[in-house]
Parts: structure tokens; C-alpha cells; sequence
């Protein structure tokens, strides 16, 4: 029997809306439970002051620096190296067996758990290289995995800049090098922020690698070969160990509130360049 | 006097010839157009003279172009500096989606250091050149994308005389236009022929016999005939270019 076009296309509809509604209904849910949880914890001791008692009592003020400086090392060795990767794969080789390699790779590093980057890391930085339980190790790691995301956005981005203004740059009596600085670049900036923007995020949120790899000192560090607690890893040892439930929630208001603050960030820059460009 | 002489040029993208043995001359401050139907090659032999063709991938050049008497296809050529003195405008509007300011300084600021009260004179003087200067003065910090088409376009012209080239490629500039523009276009290159050599590829022949004092006749990659514009449409000597210019194909 068919079913009538009319009947099936409001079936559809209907399907189809709901999927959408229940993708929303779960996103806020989870936003309002940790938040309902999280925002009574929440004043300005809790983020000004350090944990005592394992972070029973206390504040979360190093698991914050920790988080920022951890992200911050991450993103000064994946950038550079990812953008400049970017820019030669998409400008300076011709598309053929080594592009494809390298795009292959940087898919298939992009899929590999974050606990084996952690694994990896622990051996090599931390092992091998006697860097210890650092923000060294920890930022490096953190790059390596961030590193896919960030080389293909850039080159994506490098890629969607329109041929006729490399063209005609070019035909000004510019170098390819010329070409790319004043106008490739700053027209793909949008795009390899959205890429940096990822990985910031992931970056945050990230915990298995970090222990491995930073370690879990509570301590405010004071060098880039001293451990440090992120806030993620914060909250996975005071639920996964029982010490605090309260401040484990505190702690995860406090993420979820940087995440959105940072892509309603993004969003706002995104918004602001694509305008000024189009 | 010769601008540009091309001598036996071939051109083949992968196993297609585009150019075939092509042999032309172009003269000084005049005017020279390259007309025929789609395909032709016209637009490829353009790109010959400033080595635009290079930046794409699988074709081959043989044969010589001489720009001031040297091959610009010899080895150890200086692209970057050739394309400095022949430069070139595109069919559709392409500024950079910078100020009006930044569009026409492009390329000085590539070439040289220099300091703003200087480049602010050349842009002025180049933007007078082109006969913007009294639309745009005002505007000089607006996004050079928001301009009308035709200002776009006249700009891409202002853009490529600030750095004063000695010849302009011209890859029919007026194929996104309406005819008043045209009509302007045309007008400046009418008063920039004082200055420089001007080679234009086009699809219009009215455009070709107004503006040009050469023609060139291409069909499948070969340069049929080469003329005073007034004999090639006139008195053409070959029947093809009869043919074309009478409307019998194209």
C-alpha cells in the first residue's frame, strides 16, 4: 500500500522537528542540571581561593590557572606549526600523492582517543625526555592532538580564498610569498579561528592525556616544568574519589560557563570579520 | 617600435594545443586587440606576455616572447619583475576586499617602503588617471567590494597604473558590464594608450574596431590574420576572418 505524498511529508515533518527538538531538550538539559547544581557553589572565594582538604573545602583557584596556562602552551606550539602546515599543503605543493598522505594522517591522528595521546605523551615527554609531570609535557601533548583539527580548518580555510585575488595579487608583481601574507592570511583568518576555537575547546575539556601527562598538583605553578590540575581533572577526581560532590559541581558550572563563553566569542568574531569581508 | 614581439609560440595544456606557432607584434602606446570566437585562444595567448599561464598546472610553452628585446621565457627570468612593467585586467572586477585606499596602494607597498604622504599622491594621482578621483575622494576608506561594478573595475584599472606598468593585458574588461560603462572604459583606454601599450582580448567586435589600432584574428589557437583595425574590418584578406567579422560564425 502507498501511502499518500501529503500524509508521509507531515509524517516527516513531524519526525524530523521533534529529532531537532529532543537534540535541544537534551543540550539544555544537561546546561540547566550542572548549572541548577554548579551556580550555588559559585561566588568569588570559590574561584579567588586554593583547595584545602583535597578540595573538600576551598576554592579552585589553581585547577583555573592550570587550565588556562595548560590550553595557552597547547595553542603556541599547534598553531604556528599547524597554519604554517596548512598553508604549505594548500599553497605551495600540488594536490597528488603527498597531500593526500598528509590529509590521510591528520584524519586519522584526529580520530585516535585522547587517552593514548596521553599514553604517548607520559612516554615521551615525560619519560623519555625527563620533562615530568609538567605543563611542558601536558601543553605538548595537548598540541599534538589539537594539531589535525587546526592543520585541516586552516587549509580549508587558506583554500576558500577566491583564486582571483591570488591571481591578480600576483600579476601586481607580488611573490607567492606577498600574495599569502596580505591577502590570503587575513582572509582566512575567520576560518582558522573557528579551527583554533575547536581546539581551545577541546583542550578544556580534555582529562585522560592531562593526568598522564600534567599530572594533578594543586599547587599554583610557578614553571613550565611544574604539574598542574586542570579544572576537568578537578572535577573528575572530587566525584570519581567522593571527596566533594558540591564542589565537583561548582567546578563544572565554572567549565560550562567558559565553553559558552567562548564560542558566543567566536561566534561574535566569526560574525564581525565574514561582515567586514563579504 | 615593438612593445612586445611573440615568435613561434605554442602552447599546450596536457595533450591539447591551445596556441599554435603563433607570431605577432605589438606596437608602442597603440592600441592592439585580439579578437575571435570562444575557445579561440585569444585569452590564452594573452596570458602569455606576462606569464600569467605558469600558475597553471600541465602546460607547456615553446617559442619566444620578447619583452624590450629579451625572451621573458628564457630561464632565470624574473616573473615577480616582468610582471612589475606587463600588467594585467581581469573580465570580472576582482579589488581586494580592502579600502579604496589600500586596492590602489596594493602594489607600490609590494614594490617599496615608502611614506604615506607619497603613496596618499600616487593614489590621488592614479585615481585622477582613471577618472575617479572626484566619485571617490570622499570614499577612500570605504570596502572596495561595496563600490558599483564598474568602479570596481575602474578601480582593478587605478590599481595596475599606480605602479606604472609600461604594457596592460586586458582580458575582456567590459564582459560584466553595462554599455555606459563600456562606453567609459573605453574612453580611458583611449587616454591611457598616451602612456602605455594596451593589448585587450574581446568578445565585442564594435569594441575592437572603436578602440583598436591592430587587430588580431585567432581561430583554433592560430593567429589567422594580424591588421590595421581598419582593414581587418574592412578588407580582410583571409575568408575566415571575413567570415567571423560579418557574423557568418562565432
Amino acid at each position: 500500500m502507498r501511502i499518500d505524498p501529503k500524509v508521509s511529508q507531515r509524517i516527516m515533518v513531524t519526525v524530523l522537528s521533534l529529532a531537532t527538538g529532543l537534540a535541544l531538550v537534551i543540550l539544555f538539559f544537561i546546561i540547566i542540571f550542572i548549572l541548577s547544581k554548579g551556580i550555588p557553589v559559585l561566588n568569588w572565594k570559590f574561584l579567588s581561593t586554593f583547595p584545602s582538604k583535597m578540595g573538600k573545602a576551598g576554592g579552585i583557584l589553581p585547577t583555573i590557572a592550570g587550565t588556562f596556562i595548560l590550553t595557552l602552551v597547547a595553542l603556541v606550539f599547534a598553531v604556528p606549526l599547524g597554519v604554517g602546515a596548512a598553508i604549505y599543503l594548500a599553497e605551495y605543493i600540488r594536490e597528488g600523492k603527498t597531500t593526500k598522505i598528509v590529509r590521510f594522517g591528520a584524519d586519522c591522528l584526529a580520530g585516535i582517543p585522547s587517552i593514548i595521546f596521553g599514553l604517548f605523551g607520559f612516554i615521551l615527554f615525560v619519560v623519555i625526555l625527563k620533562m615530568g609531570w609538567s605543563i611542558l609535557s601536558g601543553g605538548l601533548t595537548l598540541a599534538f592532538m589539537v594539531l589535525p583539527t587546526i592543520i585541516r580548518t586552516s587549509e580549508e580555510a587558506v583554500k576558500s580564498v577566491p583564486y582571483s585575488w591570488r591571481e591578480v595579487s600576483l600579476s601586481l608583481g607580488a611573490t607567492k610569498w606577498e600574495t599569502i601574507r596580505k591577502v590570503v592570511l587575513p582572509n582566512a583568518v575567520p576560518g582558522i579561528l573557528t579551527g583554533i576555537i575547536l581546539s581551545v575547546g577541546r583542550s578544556i575539556g580534555e582529562t585522560a592525556a592531562i593526568i598522564f601527562t600534567a599530572g594533578s598538583s594543586l599547587r599554583l605553578p610557578t614553571s613550565l616544568f611544574d604539574s598542574v590540575r586542570t579544572m576537568s581533572v578537578h572535577f573528575y577526581i572530587l566525584s570519581r574519589e567522593g571527596i566533594s560532590m558540591k564542589n565537583a559541581y561548582g567546578t563544572a558550572a565554572v567549565l560550562v560557563i567558559l565553553i559558552l563563553a567562548i564560542n558566543l566569542a567566536a561566534y561574535w568574531i566569526l560574525h564581525r570579520f565574514t561582515k567586514r569581508n563579504t | 617600435m615593438n612593445a612586445i614581439e611573440v615568435k613561434n609560440l605554442s602552447l599546450h595544456y596536457g595533450s591539447f594545443q591551445a596556441l599554435k606557432n603563433v607570431n605577432v607584434q605589438f606596437q608602442e602606446k597603440m592600441i592592439t586587440a585580439l579578437i575571435g570566437p570562444s575557445g579561440c585562444g585569444k585569452s590564452t595567448l594573452l596570458r602569455c606576455l606576462n606569464r600569467m599561464n605558469d600558475l597553471i598546472e600541465g602546460v607547456k610553452i615553446t617559442g619566444v616572447v620578447n619583452f624590450r628585446d629579451i625572451n621573458i621565457y628564457a630561464p632565470g627570468t624574473d616573473v615577480v619583475e616582468l610582471r612589475r612593467h606587463v600588467g594585467m585586467v581581469f573580465q570580472r572586477p576582482n579589488p581586494f576586499p580592502l579600502s579604496v585606499f589600500d586596492n590602489v596602494a596594493y602594489g607600490l607597498r609590494v614594490h617599496q617602503e615608502m611614506k604615506k604622504i607619497q603613496l596618499s599622491a600616487i593614489v590621488e594621482r592614479s585615481l585622477q588617471a582613471t577618472g575617479l578621483w572626484d566619485d571617490l575622494k570622499d570614499k577612500l576608506s570605504e570596502t572596495a567590494t561595496e563600490l558599483p561594478l564598474y568602479q570596481q573595475q575602474l578601480l582593478c584599472i587605478t590599481r595596475l597604473i599606480a605602479i606604472e606598468p609600461k604594457v596592460i593585458l586586458m582580458d575582456e574588461p567590459c564582459s560584466a558590464l553595462d554599455p555606459i560603462a563600456t562606453a567609459k572604459i573605453e574612453e580611458l583606454m583611449l587616454e591611457l594608450k598616451k602612456k602605455y601599450t594596451i593589448v585587450i582580448v574581446t568578445h565585442n567586435m564594435q569594441q575592437a574596431a572603436r578602440v583598436s589600432d591592430y587587430s588580431g584574428f585567432m581561430l583554433m589557437g592560430e593567429l589567422i590574420e594580424f591588421n590595421k583595425t581598419g582593414r581587418i574590418f574592412t578588407n580582410p584578406d583571409d575568408k575566415r576572418t571575413q567570415d567571423y567579422i560579418t557574423g557568418r560564425f562565432g
